[in-house]
């Protein structure tokens, strides 16, 4: 029966969450852009929280949990209002163990899922963008070539979240033509992280070129062992997370701008009370209503078990044009003050640009 | 729970309104449209004799709605023709006592068929409704209505072919500005009422809209809507405006919901002749691999989805007894503006397919546009929007 209330368990995740980035992040979002590093007591403290822990099960050391999509939007959404980076920072263990969750073998699972349950922050990782015009998912440069023990993997990957501190990676490569995913241990033979990268946005988060050079695997690190995973659907859960994320953004720049317009005097009255302005905010609620809907029931159907290649890439490519018209309105509303780097909204139209590049870089 | 899975109920009751709008309207559907003002007679009939069957009564709920929706799947002129209360029904719903909705709505599955219309839009007036100047005068135990109502949907259908009624918008007390603006119950063959002109329009065709004057129409003093009382204190908010706008926050879901029918008309339309042609849409495909057709395809197909969940929101906040003035206006604005746009986009995307009347996607255009229009025009409900999430009172936000 069609019902817009989440549970009231959900409604206490996204109450914890949202605490937390009004508290630990929307302080120091802007010193962390400008430093381009993130203080590891705020991820130890949102690690406490339990976002990746509370959906591994009892038996693998988790608090066992429902993993859920939707539940992992709503956190996105929340945690992204907050910051974008910090947000990225501290679900990108999630890139390597959801996967693992979902696909993995029992012996997969026995062996990595445990170690998203300690106290402490756990370092692990995807790589799937490589960099070249025409980037595309499912027809991946980078190699996986079998051989008797295992599989030898070749080729560049980039934008690898926290490729230097994690001890695992997931490293996706194609495999006769078609997609699947390699778990690397931090210092294989062959895999070489390069320096860390420079983006327009997302500063405060670490990203990487990471190259693969004869890199060998053992047989039993393919994800899913001989079955192999569902990448269509790892796909469809990261253009959700994304897609949830470009919400809670846009959300921020959203109420920002609108607060800016009520307090912003010309002409002897606030500019909001003029159509021009307040049309624009109308449209940028809207929108992000809308987005934020279409979220919810790609990862319902991905909840579902259902194939979900649909609505998330439709959600995915609606998000990112939100995304990056709410921000530029946002900049837009402030003038010249939008300009300014003491203002936020500058950051988050930098940060909303990113989303049509961001594939593979979050997970639900 | 988030939950969007159909009830059995709701699957069962869009399979036949999906039957219904394909095996009956769309075999008529160019013909009234060519046929401007002519009755579907034998269609209306026919309607009534399957009126037990529940496929054409029109409730407000989720349920009714993606009814609806498929009904205007069909035809959005003809659907407008079902025998029924309709947006009259919406008023006295919206702001009637339960005595009165027992009164004006309980015999309309009886006896021959029956409309109800709503008459708000005066010739100097449309969105302003607070700038309404018909007149309402209490006469002892009865109202005299004086006044010209113009763009009545269903009017000449509702007073002149059946035994319906409108409810007329008028104020009691100029004076009083919109505190002075009350709602009336008015029973066809009233004296005093005629219709005066029924407009030709661009398209919806099947339906009529009629222009209503009201020359010393006297009507018993118990068929005004709401409280009779002008609350002269607050001059700004009164329950007799109030009840237009609550009557709003029913009624623009449901005109979303018709929009996303016309809408998915168009796109299915589409898809049907890409897939006779070969062409597929790849959802997986990276954006810059995307051809223009896929990313008009699937733009359009992403709005239709974000207007449509506005709507079901809209209309399951309203099934929870929250206030959903801003999400009826959002999903309202969405959608009116998403289908114009689909429409327009598939002629484009159609070429001469689109645009010969050979086809009815030329005809969905034509009637695609008036969902940004009546009920309120797309701008009104931008306006609504942002004096709600402003928190701008309509000084504040002009």
């Amino acid at each position: 029966m069609i019902s817009f209330s989440p549970t009231e368990e959900q409604q206490m995740i996204v109450s914890m969450a949202k605490q937390f980035a009004n508290d630990e992040m929307c302080k120091i979002y802007r010193e962390c852009d400008e430093n381009g590093e993130i203080p590891a007591s705020v991820i130890d403290t949102a690690w406490k929280m339990g976002l990746i822990s509370g959906s591994i099960p009892e038996n693998y050391g988790g608090s066992g949990g429902e993993h859920s999509a939707i539940t992992g939007s709503l956190i996105g959404e929340e945690l992204a209002w907050g910051d974008l980076s910090m947000t990225m920072h501290i679900l990108c263990p999630a890139l390597f163990a959801y996967p693992v969750l979902e696909m993995g073998t029992e012996t997969q699972k026995r062996k990595y899922l445990s170690l998203f349950c300690d106290e402490k922050y756990k370092a692990a990782t995807a790589a799937l963008i490589e960099p070249h015009f025409g980037f595309d998912p499912y027809s991946l440069s980078t190699t996986a070539r079998p051989e008797s023990s295992g599989y030898v993997l070749n080729g560049e990957k980039c934008y690898v979240p926290l490729a230097a501190e994690a001890d695992l990676l997931l490293v996706y490569a194609a495999e006769n033509g078609s997609s699947h995913a390699f778990i690397v241990e931090k210092g294989t033979k062959g895999l070489e992280v390069g320096e860390r990268e420079k983006n327009m946005g997302i500063k405060a988060l670490a990203t990487y070129e990471l190259s693969l050079k004869n890199c060998r695997v053992p047989k039993e690190n393919r994800l899913g062992g001989q079955k192999g995973c569902d990448f269509n659907r790892i796909i469809s859960r990261s253009q959700v997370a994304l897609a949830a994320m470009a919400t809670g953004l846009a959300k921020a720049a959203f109420e920002y701008s609108r607060d800016y317009a009520k307090e912003r005097v010309a002409f002897g009255e606030p500019i909001a009370s003029r159509q021009a302005i307040a049309f624009m905010l109308a449209e940028m609620a809207i929108e992000i209503d809308a987005t934020r809907l279409m979220t919810w029931e790609a990862a319902w159907k991905l909840d579902r078990k259902e194939d979900t290649t649909k609505e998330a890439s439709l959600v995915k490519a609606y998000a990112d044009d939100m995304v990056i018209m709410v921000t530029d309105r946002g900049v837009q509303i402030l003038g010249g003050h939008g300009y300014v780097r003491e203002h936020p909204v500058e950051l988050w139209l930098r940060n909303a640009r990113g989303f049509v590049t961001f594939d593979g870089m979050a997970i639900v | 729970m988030i939950d969007f899975e159909l009830t059995p109920e709701q699957q069962e009751g869009i399979k036949a309104a999906h039957k219904a709008a394909k095996e009956l309207f769309r075999p008529v559907s160019r013909y009234y449209d060519e046929h401007e003002h002519e009755s579907p007679q034998e269609l209306i009939d026919h309607i009534w004799r399957k009126r037990s069957e529940g496929i054409f009564n029109m409730g407000m709920d989720v349920t009714s709605v993606l009814r609806i929706e498929e009904l205007c799947w069909g035809d959005a002129g003809l659907f407008l023709c079902i025998p029924g209360p309709s947006l009259g029904g919406a008023a006295v719903f919206a702001s009637g006592t339960k005595k009165q909705l027992q009164r004006f709505l309980g015999g309309f599955n009886e006896g021959e068929p029956k409309w109800g219309a709503m008459a708000m839009t005066e010739p100097g007036c449309g969105s302003d409704t607070s700038a309404i100047t018909a007149t309402a005068t209490r006469d002892g135990d009865k109202w005299v209505l004086n006044g010209e109502k113009i763009f009545v949907t269903m009017g000449k259908r509702a007073l002149e072919d059946s035994d319906g009624f409108v409810v007329v918008w008028a104020t009691v007390d100029k004076s009083a500005g919109r505190a002075g603006i009350k709602s009336f119950v008015v029973p066809a063959g009233t004296p005093g009422m005629r219709v005066e002109k029924l407009e030709k329009k661009l398209g919806i065709k099947a339906s009529d809209t009629a222009t209503i004057i009201f020359d010393n129409c006297s009507i018993p003093f118990g068929n005004i809507l709401g409280n009779p009382e002008i609350k002269k204190a607050d001059r700004t908010e009164t329950k007799g405006f109030k009840g237009a706008m609550a009557t709003f926050d029913v009624t623009r879901p449901i005109i979303a919901a018709q929009a996303l029918g016309v809408g998915r008309a168009a796109l299915d339309f589409v898809k049907e002749i890409l897939e006779k042609e070969g062409i597929k849409i790849r959802y997986s495909a990276p954006r810059q691999k995307l051809t223009a057709l896929e990313r008009d395809i699937t733009e359009m197909e992403a709005n239709y989805k974000a207007a449509k969940l506005l709507t079901l929101r809209a209309l399951w906040m309203m099934s929870q007894l929250q206030p959903n003035s801003l999400e009826s206006s959002m999903a309202k604005a969405k959608a009116g503006l998403a289908v114009t746009k689909i429409t327009q986009k598939a002629v484009e995307i159609m070429g001469p397919l689109g645009y010969s009347r050979k086809y009815l996607l030329e005809k969905w255009m034509r009637d695609a546009k008036i969902n940004d229009i009546f009920e309120g025009t797309g701008q009104i409900n931008m306006l609504i929007v942002a004096r709600r999430i402003l928190n701008y009172s309509r000084d504040q936000l002009k």
